[in-house]
């Protein structure tokens, strides 16, 4: 690995920041050398995109805070709309230059007023002759605003005359980005994902302060073996990690083996991890209830999880119209007569019949069908009278709400409602017990 | 009706004219200020006494929700500086509350929430809806707004203004959330050296609580931006989650991807199941003695199938009991009495002629006078002071009859729900349905309980016996002190029996030695001899105890358990207009406007219009008239032949022997007023105008004819 050089930077400055950032000195180097020397113009935009936990947000934070380049960091998740954005821009602006009280708040529509704002912004913080730094994380959100904000983005050193260069940083690929009319092509950049010695090296690093780093990579190495072929985001493995350490560390604690005996303690913790897989991992039950499960040396099993509450508690006819519902949603209509008539007559098997049978309807998902045709299977499902009670039809809106059916079309009031089942078999199995 | 939210609660009963509706509507003046206030202060009692229950019921919920709301952010304080806390990714705690399908219930735990949480932990609780925040704009906005207006709540008054004037101009972003927080936490937290802070109950610092009322409704995008966005200030914010959910916990699967839920920290909570919310509501409600009314077998029947069929709504359960009482007091005069049997005696005595007449009117008092003897009949027919005290006589008895039917039914419960299949039903709610219906001893189901009941195992039998002994103890009539004597004399014999049984094990363990011998001949021999002897052995003790016991049961219940209705004067206790319930709680709008159209004597009550089976009379509004025509059609109605169809008709009675000249030409008039009839019929959805065919129009339902 080539150390970071650059000859703008104190070389202490670039050991220090090497160190911060494992395994991302290549890509670190890169960005160095396209943002030049600090008085110096660099490329307008820069967009970097990589998949989850890439390391891009923490990168660029830490690329910027220990060199003490000037920039501004926005989420776009955060500030949802274009003025939240555009203001927050400004408010770290003027915040981090003056000291005092929160700098009085000026309204900022528009790109336009933006501009203006953003080139006093500047000189007021004296930043004529460096590069400011605006960096966008999630910026795909930005898709979803005006059409103007992201072009208006791309060309911002055009437009303000001033020394800035955008950072877009995104989990998506340019082209998907990418505006109709002409823009201008950011430079793209991209983070590829850790390699799973990367991932061994990360993780090792910050080990407890009262167990060697020797100790501690080994367990990561078993953890990595477990969970990486599910899961490969840093954050979630080092959220893994912290929670499973102390089991790992239970033999040693007990005096039973010795921090060396690495074959008795990946006996230990390997069926433990396995399960954490099926339950922590998917959030069946919560990280503080693993912990407490661990504590109290529990069972998992006593602990249900999420998805073991399925079974749901329908009234009456609730449960029938759910079923008839869904009978409606994959019956095609031409076997009704068949079904739910009592004298249907002989069933006469058709080539056309056939060729359509043979695709599953389950694979073809749930059809939409006329509040009627519920209503008529309804009726001829329930063994005694059902009245077409006002009841009845609340509980059909009532399901509506439960997202257990869901209404297609209800532009025109006096063409009858149309729904679609939403509810699986297994579902409708469970009810119909 | 099931999850339809209903207006806030009748308003109807609270407004001063309400006593006068109740006299102006009935004639008889005299007595209905009286039963209006009778049935107020009722229903005060009762709604007290389910805001109890509720309470009661709700409570080990509420307690769970508040230790684990405790436990979510202290453990960061505490050890934040510990390894496994830095190195762990911080989850936002959040508590999914799975609360069964009846939404409408929901609001009410909600808001017991908000208080205990608003009264114990944090001022900063805020309840969003799904309809409120369509997207994450206006929930930030609905959100802001909760949480700042709360803090004024909390604060003094004084800088009331300033937050006002800062609210409408506020920036909607997490980060003006925080700084609010910041500033107000700061500044309880500099107070409390200068003063004793009402709010020290608190948390220090205290959570932020954010409540999704309806989970299922939100949007996905809404909550992923709103989870993603406070998770990333976790550290600023000590948020806490809560999730109404309505249907299952897979719904949090089902809304938000893993990138998502991996966020947060989900501990799932469970309230009472409806049904057994209900269960207890009955129990406390109809069957105990502390109120006057009661509910007749057919009413109680409507209203337990709407619950199970329809709603599963405890609350609606309890507004159509509401009902029930309203409608008692408003149309049964004799419900004066239906009062605690302190009042009894004085209201009796100021009972009018008319009154007493009332009383002589009543289907039960007739039974029972036509049983009586010549000189008291025309004593009770004829003298209203000796009508008077036999009314308070037979009253009393009614008050005493339903406290020993309650303890009795818990006894006979006691037996019935622990049979196999539970012939009886297994809720106590089916059992008491089925006793108020008729005699119940001479249903098959009793039968066939009492023959289940027959064989019962020995320490079954003890049990249930010793929480009959404690039913009866504890009620309050006073008839029972023999029956409890008897029952403790049975349960002192089972407990001779089971000595008496000891000391026979010895002749067992000699037939165990006889059983020994290896010799399989003489074994089958031995094995079938036992078995004869087993066959033709008169009963053991202890069957021919059962027996006693059980038929002791069964002539508990013939003497106490007799149906409400075979009592004279049940009518002023008991309501059972089942009808009237009926349809008011279970409206069927279809079918009414079909009787409306079809059949419109039924609602307007006009002689002329009377009119049998098919046929139409020319009376009838248009609109009638032009919807029974449309009956007899097809899918696709020529507007044309309609048309003439409905001349054909109107003109019937006008002109007889009209003449074929007048036929051609449509009068004007008519023709207006068919057009009107058919535009009524399309507003109210029964037709549509039709591309396919010029000149018709579609049917939107089917049958008829």
């Amino acid at each position: 690995m080539p150390n970071l050089e650059h000859p703008a930077y104190p070389a202490d400055a670039l050991l220090h920041l090497e160190s911060l950032v494992p395994c991302r000195e290549s890509q670190v180097s890169m960005l160095l050398s396209i943002f030049g020397e600090r008085q110096q113009f660099s490329f307008p935009s820069v967009f970097i995109y990589g998949h989850t936990s890439s390391g891009k947000t923490y990168v660029m934070q830490t690329l910027l805070n220990t060199l003490q380049l000037p920039h501004v960091f926005v989420n776009c998740v955060e500030y949802f709309t274009s003025r939240l954005l555009l203001e927050e821009i400004l408010i770290q602006l003027q915040s981090s230059s003056s000291e005092t009280e929160q700098t009085s708040h000026v309204p900022c529509d528009t790109v336009n007023d933006f501009v203006r704002l953003f080139k006093q912004a500047v000189v007021s913080r004296g930043l004529q002759d460096q590069t400011l730094y605006i960096v966008l994380d999630r910026a795909e959100q930005l898709r979803e605003m005006e059409a103007n904000i992201l072009p208006a983005f791309l060309r911002l050193q055009e437009l303000t005359d001033s020394n800035v260069t955008v950072v877009l940083l995104s989990e998506i690929v340019w082209e998907l980005f990418r505006p109709n009319v002409g823009c201008f092509d950011p430079l793209t950049l991209y983070f590829p994902d850790y390699s799973i010695g990367h991932l061994q090296k990360i993780l090792s690093r910050n080990h407890p302060p009262e167990y060697t780093a020797d100790f501690y990579a080994a367990y990561i190495n078993i953890l990595l073996g477990v969970f990486y072929m599910v899961c490969r985001d840093l954050k979630e493995l080092r959220h893994l990690a912290a929670l499973n350490f102390s089991k790992y560390c239970e033999p040693v604690v007990r005096g039973e083996a010795n921090e060396r005996d690495t074959r008795k303690l990946w006996k230990n913790i390997e069926p433990h991890l396995k399960k954490a897989m099926q339950t922590v991992y998917l959030r069946e039950i919560s990280s503080s209830q693993w912990e407490r499960l661990q504590h109290d040396d529990g069972e998992p099993g006593q602990l249900k999880g999420l998805s073991a509450h399925t079974h749901m508690e329908l009234p009456y006819y609730s449960k029938f119209l759910l079923i008839a519902a869904y009978l409606a949603s994959y019956n095609p209509v031409r076997t009704d007569k068949r079904f739910f008539l009592k004298h249907h007559g002989k069933i006469r098997k058709t080539n056309f019949m056939k060729k359509h049978e043979k695709t599953s309807n389950h694979l073809l998902g749930p059809k939409p069908f006329p509040l009627d045709r519920l209503l008529a299977i309804l009726y001829s499902i329930v063994d005694n009278r059902v009245a077409p009670t006002a009841n009845i039809f609340s509980q059909i809106t009532s399901l509506v709400t439960l997202q257990l059916l869901s209404m297609i079309g209800q532009n025109d009031q006096l063409e009858g409602p149309r729904y679609k089942c939403t509810v699986s078999l297994d579902f409708i199995r469970a009810i119909a017990r | 009706g099931c999850f339809v939210f209903k207006p806030s609660a009748k308003k109807r009963r609270l407004s001063h004219g309400t006593a006068h509706d109740f006299r102006n509507r009935n004639d008889k003046s005299e007595d209905a200020e009286l039963r209006f206030f009778t049935c107020q202060s009722l229903w005060n009692q009762i709604k007290s006494e389910t805001e109890k229950v509720q309470e009661d019921l709700n409570k080990q919920l509420l307690d769970n929700l508040v230790s684990f709301l405790s436990r979510s952010h202290l453990k960061f304080q505490e050890k934040a500086t510990e390894w496994t806390c830095q190195m762990k990714f911080r989850e936002i705690p959040t508590a999914a509350l799975v609360l069964g399908v009846n939404v409408t219930d929901h609001d009410l735990t909600f808001r017991s929430l908000s208080d205990l949480l608003q009264n114990n932990i944090t001022p900063y609780v805020a309840l969003l809806e799904a309809k409120d925040c369509p997207g994450i704009k206006n929930l930030m906005q609905k959100l802001m707004g909760q949480l700042m207006n709360c803090s004024i709540d909390a604060d003094s008054l004084e800088d009331e203004d300033y937050v006002q004037v800062s609210q409408s101009r506020i920036r909607c972003s997490m980060s003006s959330l925080i700084k609010w927080y910041k500033s107000v936490t700061e500044k309880t937290d500099s107070e409390t050296p200068s003063q004793k802070r009402t709010s020290s109950t608190y948390w220090q610092p205290p959570p932020v609580v954010v409540i999704f009322k309806d989970m299922e409704s939100f949007t996905t995008k809404v909550l992923q931006d709103f989870i993603v966005i406070s998770s990333q200030h976790i550290h600023e914010l000590p948020l806490v989650l809560i999730f109404g959910i309505a249907t299952s916990p897979m719904i949090i699967h089902r809304l938000l991807p893993h990138s998502v839920s991996s966020l947060l920290c989900i501990e799932l909570f469970q309230s009472l199941s409806c049904k057994e919310h209900l269960s207890t509501v009955i129990d406390k409600l109809l069957l105990s003695d502390q109120f006057p009314f009661k509910l007749g077998e057919k009413v109680l029947q409507v209203l337990i199938n709407l619950f199970l069929y329809h709603d599963f709504s405890v609350q609606n359960f309890i507004k159509g009991f509401q009902l029930c009482i309203l409608e008692h007091f408003f149309s049964q005069p004799l419900s004066v009495l239906c009062c605690q049997l302190v009042d009894l005696k004085k209201r009796i005595n100021s009972l009018s002629h008319d009154q007493c007449e009332n009383i002589r009117r009543l289907p039960s008092f007739r039974r029972y006078v036509e049983k009586q003897e010549s000189g008291k009949q025309i004593a009770l027919l004829t003298t209203d002071n000796f009508l008077k005290e036999e009314t308070e006589r037979l009253l009393e008895d009614l008050h005493v009859y339903h406290y020993n039917y309650i303890s009795v039914l818990r006894c006979l419960h006691v037996f019935t729900s622990s049979l196999p299949k539970y012939p009886l039903g297994k809720q106590i709610r089916d059992l008491h349905c089925a006793c108020l219906e008729n005699q119940v001893w001479e249903t098959e189901e009793y039968e066939s309980s009492l023959q289940l009941a027959r064989m019962l195992n020995k320490s079954d039998l003890v049990t249930m016996l010793q929480q009959c002994v404690e039913i009866l103890l504890s009620s309050s009539g006073k008839e029972f002190d023999k029956t409890v004597e008897k029952l403790k004399e049975f349960l002192t014999q089972f407990q001779n029996l089971e000595e008496a049984f000891q000391e026979r094990d010895g002749s067992i363990s000699s037939q165990k030695e006889l059983q020994k011998k290896t010799d399989l001949y003489h074994l089958q021999k031995t094995l079938l001899e036992l078995k004869e002897s087993r066959r033709s052995k008169k009963l053991t003790k202890f069957e021919m105890l059962r027996f006693e016991v059980v038929d002791y049961i069964d002539c508990l219940v013939r003497k106490y358990l007799v149906p409400a209705d075979h009592r004279t004067l049940h009518e002023i206790l008991y309501f059972n207009t089942a009808t009237v319930l009926r349809g008011h709680l279970n409206a069927a709008p279809r079918t009414a406007l079909h009787t409306a159209l079809n059949n419109p004597h039924w609602y307007l009550k006009n002689q002329v219009l009377k009119c049998d089976g098919g046929s139409i009379s020319n009376k009838a509004p248009d609109i009638c008239i032009v919807y029974k025509l449309h009956l007899e059609c097809g899918r696709l109605i020529n507007l044309v032949d309609w048309l003439e169809a409905f001349t054909t008709v109107v003109m019937a009675a006008e002109a007889p022997d009209a003449d074929t000249a007048s036929s051609d030409q449509v009068d004007d008039i008519i023709h207006a007023r068919f057009i009107r009839a058919v535009s009524e019929l399309e507003l109210l959805g029964f037709i549509k105008p039709s591309k396919q065919k010029t000149d018709h129009v579609a049917r939107l339902t089917w049958g008829g004819c």
